[in-house]
């Protein structure tokens, strides 16, 4: 019962990833995005409780004014997508269950604590990088962008400076 | 000739079904691959399990030979796609803040949706945190505006113009580095293994 399916060859996975951003680029002229939906949706929220705050935020307001409806974009479908194609996966695979995943030797109200601490800095990271690994390293790597190389290399460099502080989180 | 123009030819409506689409198959790969578990993630950056290196650098290879291929063939018009603007300094700045996040959340991004989607409380956790995050950020911009915009900008700038080779030479290097990372990578995982397997 309730038997989880292993996860498919990583090799095997790349290749299905990589069609699909090909099929992106041909579709669309550009590649896979994630944190600019979550960036929109962010937005909008904020400007649903303080719209006037809003005003006074060049971020929000060319995050959100430049068009009728800064929800209907691209950027927000994609990750819809995202999520029902997650799901669809994960239920395939049994893999859809209500837990924390962590590490062996923390507590699940620590692992939560890191969940949002690490969220915050990356999508601080995330906004002044101008990409996720997915806009920038996948898409902008597959382009050959330069920013986007330098971008994938600064990501692993700073992840495996960082690894050896926080290894009890995972070890 | 590709890419297509959805949007002119069947409309907003479907080109938005597309969108969809797309990203159901994109984030249907990330979880086959393992991505909505941040335990698998976050092994990448102590060793023992290179999956997301193999998986991020096959995916790039793959669509960069098809590119190239499909643009050789008159498939497809490589000049017409976007290519993300160069701006290096805030590029690298917030790729090792970004990297400082990965390992200390254990997601990115497109990562921590599909964890959210297969209910995973630090995943959903782990999205709050990156609104956060961005808010933060559009709240301190202004304070460094003239760095973020100018900082290193060199607009579209592609590798084969930094190192000043054809495109068809830096397809294949970045081929065989990929194929020499991923040699690498299997020699670690096995050198865990048999270490792992002596502990025990």
């Amino acid at each position: 019962m309730n038997k989880t399916s292993p996860y498919m060859n990583p090799y095997l996975a790349g290749v299905m990833l990589g069609v699909v951003l090909f099929a992106s680029f041909v579709l669309f002229g550009h590649g896979l995005g994630a944190s600019g939906g979550v960036a929109k949706i962010a937005g909008a929220a904020i400007d649903l409780v303080t719209p006037a705050h809003t005003e006074n935020s060049s971020y929000l307001v060319s995050l959100l004014r430049s068009s009728d409806n800064p929800l209907d974009t691209w950027l927000v479908f994609e990750i819809l997508g995202v999520i029902i194609g997650g799901l669809i996966s994960g239920l395939l695979a049994g893999r859809v269950r209500l837990e924390t995943l962590r590490g062996p030797h923390i507590s699940v109200r620590t692992r939560w604590i890191f969940a949002v601490l690490g969220g915050i800095i990356t999508g601080y990271g995330v906004r002044l990088a101008r990409g996720c690994t997915s806009s920038q390293a996948l898409s902008g790597g597959a382009v050959l962008s330069a920013g986007s190389w330098a971008f994938m290399f600064a990501v692993f460099a700073g992840a495996y400076a960082m690894a050896y502080f926080v290894r009890k989180l995972w070890n | 000739m590709s890419p297509l123009d959805i949007s002119a030819s069947l409309g907003h409506v479907w080109q938005n079904v597309f969108y969809v689409l797309t990203g159901v198959a994109f984030g249907f790969a990330l979880e086959r691959a393992g991505f909505g578990n941040a335990r698998n993630l976050a092994a990448q950056f102590y060793l023992k399990d290179m999956r997301v290196l193999k998986v991020m650098f096959t995916a790039i290879i793959t669509a960069m030979l098809l590119i190239f291929w499909a643009n050789l063939f008159g498939l497809l018009d490589a000049r017409a796609l976007f290519i993300n603007p160069t701006h290096l300094w805030p590029g690298i700045l917030g790729g090792l803040i970004f990297g400082i996040g990965f390992v200390v959340g254990g997601y990115c991004p497109g990562t921590a949706l599909v964890s959210l989607a297969t209910l995973k409380i630090d995943g959903m956790l782990f999205v709050l945190g990156l609104a956060i995050g961005m808010f933060l950020f559009g709240e301190s911009i202004d304070a460094m505006r003239v760095f973020w915009d100018t900082a290193g900008n060199f607009g579209e700038l592609t590798l084969p113009e930094v190192l000043g080779l054809g495109t068809e030479w830096v397809v294949f290097a970045v081929v065989l580095m990929a194929l020499a990372m991923f040699w690498g990578a299997e020699r670690v995982e096995q050198y865990f293994a048999r270490k792992n397997k002596g502990e025990n």
